[in-house]
């Protein structure tokens, strides 16, 4: 028989985060720092938004691009976050979460060859999707010294004459780094400059825990540049529903809607509609879940201050990103000794790119109890280690 | 930090104060400080445990009782309502909108016990026009705490 598969496909390789779920889930005992999802419900007033959807029979496909009301409130809400207007009939695409988003995006600016940039560490699909889309990924390797954050000489040495697209992840998973407005204009000149494009991944948008979120396509010249990419995963606790969107330029949301349609159709019809609630009614969620992340944060920060182990402060969503070089071993190594010695599964930095060795991604998005209780943990586990 | 603090310890009023102060990022003197004017202020009345008496061996009955009452002169409810919350069975008095005037939440140690303080005790007061007493029979949320289930944390333990 003939080799079934595409080349391109097995040729990517698996994700460091599988293998490690692997050895955990076998640790029945175990407790956890390696999620990647609020611990929090979906309020309920969105819930029942959804649940009042079904009642009604609306268990139909929606438009491609998504329920014109959704879209309408998603450019009401970026009207007045980041002060932008989009045309909700244009300029908004409504996709199964960011994951798609990124996904389609790609696949409609990429031509074959083209190098997209991508800062790791960072969210582990926009490589292998940018490689399935026919792209060249170059990566760009954030520092800690730099707090994580992209600067504009790393960028303008990673570009050249085939560079298309930069992927902006922040804030950033796995490292809770974000770009302040400052950060962002050294960026957009270099990008202005070279005439190439961003994908904004702003996922995290809202746990943002300085003044306020600021997006790239704020500063002049960079809307027309950008395609913006959130969701209601993170913000407002709704991770299974699949929901998220894109706002980007007419010619490229066109472009990206025709694959939508093709491959999706539309985004489940359910999540829409709890979505416009959350959109209309859910910013005091938001500011609760927000504030009690920002709690956790600043207790990570201290017992991690206490212990002794280096961890720059990270400012968005909900991970800090210590650094375990003093132990001299892996960041797998460390992780995997962690798990078995101390039955706490975090996730290596490697698992976000090769440049987070060194590092653990440790989440909050759990109780301040259990938290206690993991800190305690890895307190016996350095002190141990210390003295080996 | 004052309205941080109380949402802080209106669910947990049993946190370490120097925990507090590194969740609140303060120096733990400004939480002592804040919490001692905020008690001087009247503003936090006091610090209780929220208790599922079911579990335990003490039997106890709650009841919630409608009052209506001839308001007086000069005085308005407040005079009546210090009458009624002065016996110590007597849990909460709220004065209501509505069909009603207070509403009384006792409790006692049986039924037979919280009727007897409603029609020796209550109804005999003047100023009472009437009373209906609801007993409760089973607390499912009290103080935004769900009582009866510990929700087990499904998701999967490491996700992207």
């Amino acid at each position: 028989m003939r080799n079934p598969l595409a080349d391109k496909v097995v040729d990517i390789k698996p994700s460091g985060i599988r293998k490690f779920f692997d050895i955990a889930s076998e640790m029945k005992d175990a407790i956890s720092l390696g999620v990647g999802e609020p611990d929090f419900d979906t309020p309920w007033h969105i819930r029942d938004e959804g649940i009042y959807s079904l009642e009604q029979g609306r268990t139909i496909y929606t438009s491609n691009a998504g329920l014109k009301e959704l879209r309408q409130e998603i450019c009401y809400y970026i009207g007045r976050k980041q002060g932008v207007n989009y045309d909700p009939m244009k300029e908004v695409l409504v996709t199964v979460g960011g994951s798609e988003a990124i996904d389609i995006g790609l696949r409609a600016m990429i031509n074959p060859g083209d190098e997209v940039l991508i800062p790791q560490p960072s969210f582990v699909s926009y490589e292998p999707c940018a490689i399935l889309a026919g792209a060249v990924p170059v990566i760009i390797h954030l520092k800690e010294e730099n707090e994580f954050r992209l600067t504009a000489k790393e960028l303008e040495e990673a570009i050249t004459d085939k560079t298309k697209l930069l992927v902006l992840p922040f804030p950033n998973n796995p490292t809770g780094a974000i770009m302040e407005r400052k950060d962002l204009e050294a960026i957009a000149e270099v990008i202005l400059r070279h005439d190439i494009f961003v994908m904004s991944d702003e996922i995290y948008s809202e746990l943002t825990y300085t003044d306020k979120h600021v997006s790239i396509i704020e500063l002049p010249g960079m809307r027309e540049r950008t395609i913006l990419i959130n969701g209601f995963s993170k913000a407002y606790a709704m991770t299974g529903w699949r929901l998220g969107y894109a706002c980007g330029p007419e010619e490229i949301i066109a472009q990206m809607t025709k694959i939508h349609q093709f491959a999706i159709m539309c985004a489940p019809s359910t999540s829409q509609y709890a979505a416009i609630e959350a959109l209309k009614n859910g910013d005091e969620d938001v500011v609760e879940m927000r504030t009690a992340y920002n709690q956790r944060r600043r207790f990570l920060l201290n017992a991690f201050k206490e212990m002794g182990i280096s961890c720059f402060e990270p400012y968005g969503a909900f991970y800090v990103f210590p650094c375990i070089k003093e132990f001299g071993m892996s960041s797998d190594e460390f992780a995997t000794r962690f798990l078995k010695e101390e039955k706490v599964a975090v996730v290596p930095g490697t698992a976000f790119g090769d440049c987070g060795e060194g590092y653990l991604r440790i989440s909050y998005a759990y109780s301040l109890e259990h938290l206690k209780t993991a800190m305690g943990r890895m307190k016996k586990f350095v002190t141990r280690l210390r003295t080996e | 930090m004052r309205e941080e603090l109380l949402k802080v310890i209106e669910k947990n009023s049993r946190i370490d104060l120097k925990e507090l102060a590194v969740m609140l990022g303060v120096e733990e003197a400004a939480v002592v400080n804040e919490l001692a004017a905020l008690e001087a202020e009247g503003v936090i009345c006091g610090y209780h445990t929220l208790i599922n008496w079911e579990k335990t061996s003490e039997e106890k009955v709650t009841a919630l009782i409608e009052v209506r009452v001839t308001p007086q002169r000069g005085q308005g409810f407040d005079s009546i309502a210090e009458r009624i919350y002065n016996y110590p069975e007597v849990r909460s008095v709220y004065l209501i909108s509505g069909g009603y005037d207070l509403m009384v939440i006792l409790e006692g140690k049986s039924l037979r016990e919280v009727s007897a303080f409603v029609s020796d005790k209550l109804s005999t007061l003047e100023t009472v026009l009437s009373t209906a007493t609801h007993f409760i029979l089973k607390k499912y949320k009290d103080h935004g705490t769900i009582i009866s289930t510990k929700k087990q944390d499904e998701r999967e333990m490491i996700t992207p």
